[in-house]
Parts: C-alpha cells; sequence; structure tokens
C-alpha cells in the first residue's frame, strides 16, 4: 500500500524574485519503508519535505495519504490530520523549553485524548523508555544536551502512533555517536512497527543505511 | 470548545505565566493600579455628589407649594368687549388685592397625605420681619412651621447647636433663630429679641435654640416659630398659611408628581429638581469627568497588558510553531495565550478591588477641614458594590481586548517559516 502519493506537486517562491522551488514532482512511498531525500543545499528537498507535512499548503498538485486526497483540506482538518497521523522530528531539537521531557512528549497526545490522561503518562514513559531518555522524565527539557533533545523529540513523534515520521535533518546537528543512536532509532521503527519514515538529510552515511533514496537537483528528481 | 481543550490550553498558559514571573506581576500590577484607581475616584466622586445631595435634599422639600402673587391677569375691560376684535392696552397692571394664601389649605394637606408616594406634607407660613438689635434692624424671615412635622421632613433636631425644636411647642413665644443671624446680634438661647413685622407691629420674642443648615442663605435670615404663633404675629385665621412642603418616599418621583398636583389644585408648584438644577447639572459634569478619567486608567493598563502580551507572542514564536506542527489548531493557540491575559486580568482586578477598597476607606478616615459651612467629618466616600462589579468588568473586557489582537497574531504564525529559520 502506498503510505504517501505526490502528483505533480509544484511550488513557486515569490521572494525576493518569483522562482519554481519544484517541477512537477510525482513519487510514491510504500508503507513502512525507510526514504531519504537527498540533492545538494536549494535543490528543494526540504520543501518538498513540507509540502508533504502539510503544513505548507501553497503549492500546486495533489498529495494522497493512503489513498485519500490531503490537498484542499482547510488548517483545522490538516491539524487534526498531523496531530493524528504524522511525526515530526527537526534538525534544532525544538521542545518546549519550560515543560518537562514528559509534559512534552504527552503534549500531542493530550491534544489527541485518544486516551486517558493516565494511559498517556504510561505510554510516554513507553515512548521514552525506546528512545533511551525515561530517566530523565521529569527533568526540565531546556536542561538537556543536543542529543538528548532529540531522542526526546522522536519519542514525542512517536507518541500517537502516526503512519508517516517525517525528519527534516534529524541528525545534522548532532555528532557521530548521537548520530547512529538517532538512525538505530529510526530504523527499529521501520522494520518492527511498519511505520513509513521520510527524511531529509546531507549525511552520506545516514542515506546509505536507508531503503530508499531520492535524490533531487534543481526542483526535479533526478534518481529514486 | 470541549472543557478538555480548555484545560490542557490553560496548563499551558500557567506553565507560560509561570516561567516569567517578574513580567506577569508588573502585567498584573498595570491592571490593579488601573482599577484601584478607578475605585477610588469613582466612590470618591460619588461620596461627594451623595453628601452634596443630601444637604440638598435635607434643606428643602421634594415638592414646594405656595400661591405667589400674580401680577398678571385678563383686564376687566376684556370682559366688556370682543377680545377678538379689539385690543386692549393696559399699562403697568397692579396687581389685585389677594393674600398669598393657600385656600382650603389643610383639607389639600390631608389628602396630600393621603397619597402614597408622601412619605410627609407640612403647612408652613412665612413672611418678611425685622429684628431689631439696639439700633439696628436686621432682616429675617420668620417660618411658622408645624413643629413635629417639620422636624421628621428636615430633621431639625440633627441640625441644632443649642437648644431644643421641642421647646417651640411649650413656649408660645419661642423661635429658633438660623446661626449667622444669631452671631450678628449676639444671641444665645434664653436672650429676648424684638420683631417688627410687615404690618409694624412689634413682638417680643424669647430665643430657645439655634441652629445651623450649612447653608449661608438659610443659616441667615431663617427664623422658625409655630405655625399658631406665626398667624398670630401677623394676626391672620388658624386656617392661614402660604406655602405647603412635602417630602416623598423616593425623591426621583418629584418631577412626574408636581404637574399632577399643581393640575388638581391650581397653586404653583416646584420640585427640588427645578429649585437645584445648578447643583445637578454640577453632578453631571463631575461624574462624566470620573469616568472619562477612570476608563482612561483603565485603556492605559490595557495597552500595558497589549505590550507585554505582544512580546511573550514573539517569544513563544518557536514553541507556537511547534504546537502547530503537532497538531494543534488556531484556536487552541488563541485560547492559549487568551487565558494568559485573561488571568493577568481577573487576578489583577480582584487586587485593585481590594486595594480600591483599602485606599478609599483610607480617605473616609481624612478629617475634613471643618467650616461654619458645611457641616461634615472626615471625606465623603461611597461604599457600592455596584461600582466593584463595574470595575471588574471594565477590567476583564480590557485585558480580554488586549490579549485578543496578540493572541489571534499567534495563531496566524506560519510553523514553516519558524521551523525552516
Amino acid at each position: 500500500m502506498n503510505a504517501i502519493e505526490a502528483r505533480n506537486i509544484t511550488k513557486f517562491f515569490h521572494e525576493p524574485t518569483t522562482f519554481q522551488v519544484l517541477k512537477q514532482i510525482s513519487f510514491t512511498v510504500e508503507k513502512g519503508h525507510f526514504v531519504s531525500l537527498v540533492g545538494k543545499s536549494g535543490c528543494g528537498k526540504s520543501t518538498l519535505l513540507y509540502v508533504l507535512s502539510t503544513m505548507d499548503t501553497d503549492y500546486e498538485g495533489e498529495l494522497l495519504f493512503e489513498n485519500h486526497l490531503i490537498t484542499g483540506k482547510n488548517q483545522d482538518e490538516l491539524s487534526k490530520f498531523r496531530n493524528e497521523h504524522l511525526g515530526f522530528v527537526f534538525q534544532f531539537h525544538f521542545l518546549l523549553p519550560e515543560f518537562t521531557v514528559l509534559e512534552n512528549v504527552m503534549l500531542p497526545a493530550l491534544k489527541l485524548k485518544r486516551f486517558s490522561h493516565k494511559e498517556i503518562e504510561h505510554r510516554a514513559i513507553e515512548k521514552l523508555q525506546l528512545v533511551g531518555m525515561d530517566n530523565f522524565a521529569f527533568n526540565t527539557a531546556s536542561k538537556l544536551s543536543g542529543g538528548q533533545q532529540q531522542r526526546v523529540a522522536i519519542a514525542r513523534a512517536l507518541i500517537n502512533d502516526p503512519s508517516i515520521i517525517m525528519g527534516d535533518e534529524p541528525t545534522g546537528n548532532l555528532d557521530k555517536t548521537n548520530s547512529f543512536i538517532v538512525l538505530d532509532i529510526l530504523k527499529k521503527l521501520a522494520a518492527d512497527n511498519k511505520q513509513t519514515i521520510i527524511t531529509v538529510t546531507h549525511d552520506q552515511e545516514f542515506a546509505a543505511q536507508t531503503d530508499h533514496i531520492i535524490e533531487m537537483e534543481d526542483g526535479l528528481i533526478i534518481r529514486q | 470548545m470541549k472543557s478538555s481543550n480548555l484545560k490542557l490550553a490553560l496548563r499551558i498558559a500557567l506553565v507560560h505565566l509561570l516561567s516569567k514571573k517578574k513580567q506577569t506581576l508588573v502585567a498584573m500590577l498595570g491592571v490593579t493600579f488601573g482599577i484601584s484607581m478607578f475605585i477610588v475616584m469613582i466612590s470618591f466622586m460619588t461620596g461627594v455628589n451623595d453628601f452634596l445631595m443630601d444637604l440638598t435634599l435635607d434643606g428643602s422639600p421634594h415638592i414646594h407649594i405656595n400661591n405667589p402673587v400674580k401680577t398678571e391677569r385678563a383686564p376687566l375691560a376684556a370682559a366688556a368687549y370682543d377680545t377678538s376684535q379689539t385690543r386692549i392696552i393696559l399699562h403697568h397692571q397692579k396687581p389685585k388685592q389677594e393674600l398669598p394664601r393657600i385656600k382650603n389649605g389643610f383639607q389639600i394637606l390631608r389628602e396630600i397625605r393621603q397619597h402614597p408616594d408622601v412619605s410627609f406634607a407640612s403647612p408652613q407660613l412665612t413672611s418678611q420681619v425685622f429684628f431689631n438689635n439696639g439700633a439696628i434692624r436686621f432682616s429675617g424671615m420668620v417660618v411658622g412651621i408645624d413643629v413635629k412635622q417639620e422636624n421628621a421632613m428636615y430633621k431639625l433636631h440633627e441640625k441644632m447647636i443649642s437648644g431644643t425644636v421641642e421647646k417651640l411647642l411649650s413656649n408660645r413665644n419661642g423661635i429658633l433663630v438660623g446661626e449667622k443671624l444669631s452671631k450678628k446680634m449676639n444671641i444665645v438661647p434664653g436672650d429676648r429679641v424684638s420683631l417688627t413685622t410687615a404690618n409694624g407691629d412689634v413682638f417680643m420674642m424669647k430665643v430657645v435654640g439655634i441652629f445651623a443648615f450649612g447653608i449661608t442663605t438659610i443659616d441667615d435670615v431663617r427664623c422658625y416659630v409655630d405655625l399658631q404663633t406665626a398667624q398670630k404675629l401677623l394676626g391672620k385665621s388658624a386656617d392661614y398659611f402660604t406655602d405647603l412642603n412635602i417630602k416623598l418616599k423616593d425623591y426621583r418621583k418629584a418631577s412626574t408628581l408636581a404637574p399632577i398636583l399643581k393640575a388638581r389644585y391650581g397653586f404653583k408648584t416646584e420640585d427640588w429638581e427645578q429649585s437645584n438644577a445648578s447643583i445637578l447639572t454640577g453632578e453631571m459634569v463631575r461624574n462624566t469627568m470620573t469616568y472619562v478619567v477612570a476608563i482612561t486608567m483603565l485603556i492605559v493598563a490595557g495597552f500595558g497588558i497589549y505590550n507585554i502580551m505582544n512580546m511573550t507572542v514573539v517569544n513563544k514564536m518557536r514553541d507556537i510553531a511547534i504546537l502547530k506542527a503537532t497538531g494543534y489548531e488556531g484556536t487552541d493557540i488563541i485560547l492559549i495565550f487568551l487565558l494568559q491575559s485573561i488571568i493577568i486580568g481577573i487576578i489583577g482586578a480582584l487586587m485593585g478591588v481590594l486595594t480600591g477598597i483599602l485606599i478609599s476607606y483610607g480617605i473616609n478616615q481624612i478629617p475634613f477641614p471643618t467650616s461654619d459651612v458645611i457641616k461634615i467629618e472626615t471625606f465623603p466616600v461611597a461604599f457600592k458594590m455596584k461600582h466593584y462589579l463595574l470595575a471588574i468588568f471594565f477590567g476583564f473586557l480590557t485585558t480580554l481586548l488586549a490579549g485578543y489582537f496578540p493572541s489571534r497574531k499567534a495563531s496566524k504564525i506560519d510553523p514553516v517559516a519558524i521551523i525552516r529559520g
């Protein structure tokens, strides 16, 4: 089954001058695959990821999720969709600094309200165990190191058991050791939980470990 | 909006507020200051207005009925000619020989007393007199009163500086003298004064009390005697009086009742609003000023909150982007920031009400510089629930508005722009 399908995605930037970033991009990603988007800076790979993430709605073409059309839904529907089906890991860890590690992981689940507060807390601890951060559950997020924050961010991305996890250079800001830890976690998720993973990366070693590599240049896919 | 969403937004809002306690406190103090000044100003101004109103209403009837001498009437010739065909010109018409009395006065009095809105009605006989003090004469106004009724109406016993009102009843030649007049004549209770009536008759009266209303125009000329004594002074019969004063249960009904009485009895009626128009205008101007200044203060406090909330939103852009990326909707974001300013507003307003009450209580304890004219011990302050509720309402409204615009801005933040950097 297709986890995600892009049909003729075209996007323009208008500032400072009009410029076509994405040119009629079409591809599909199979469920449970670990895909990396690679290419030089400015080739449009991050832009494509944010279109796939549903946060950027300013594009032409169609985006399908498990064969359902996503394009054209309003902001609130997209928020609900992201909450339930998508998990994000960003380059700069982006935790809420005043909250504890546990609260950070719980926040998307508290919004979704699929489980009771107690269950959500229990599940959050499980996810933290998965990334080896359960000992830090009650620390304030701003007190952690970069690698630790990134692992918490992965736990947060997993809390609602999303079918797709997206990462924008999830290891871009980490040293070798931490990069391998993060890569291992993501690989295990794809293999064991059949969760689809799409990451943008510069890191050739990282890309080489993934199931699929989609290479882009000048707004086009040149190899997949 | 589901209650669990509200609870979640409230938790995030509280964490935000507590993580920058100083800023939160400054914003709250802004509201506290605005609200407390609002309350102090309104309480004090209302106190002053109420005091002036009491002063006015104490000294004057709600409705006054009299029968002034009419100088204009139809000339006799009008009866002989057809006035539509003939123009009659009459220069310097003289008034008819007519007494300024209220005819059938006691009958009218009985009827008026039975009216459900009337609490007291009292007859008066007023007349100009001269007091002879050695070689000098002072003009005065003798007012013959129904002592019990008049005392009940104006609380005369509270106005007494020395002597008592009741002595007018036991002493047929007794007279109560206004404070200023008594000083001019250098008299105290027990002294005798000689007075000359408008007809030229001279009487010796015994001073039984000195009173002060705190209004110079009254204390300088007015004297009270029993109604029967006044009738004797003027050589009139026992059913003669010139004025009828009415106090109502609700003084605001005066302006509607006065024209009805005028239509029924045909005498001139005047309600307190007509006779004190300048005081009412003054009160309106003071009220307007108070509200303008007080509301301006709240608006200034509102701008304070607006600034702080705007700063908070700018500082929290990354958090907002994250929340939106992980599925929080625009309304959730608005709620998070609006709740922060509502919490600031409610706590600030409550502290403001408390401070306001304390300050106005303090003002109420300050002794008022005593003077002969105004009888008051401390600065007047009105403590009214209405004002406190109004202050909380306005405080809440201002913070709601001040918080809404930054919150809306926050909800419109594009997460992609922030996350991509």
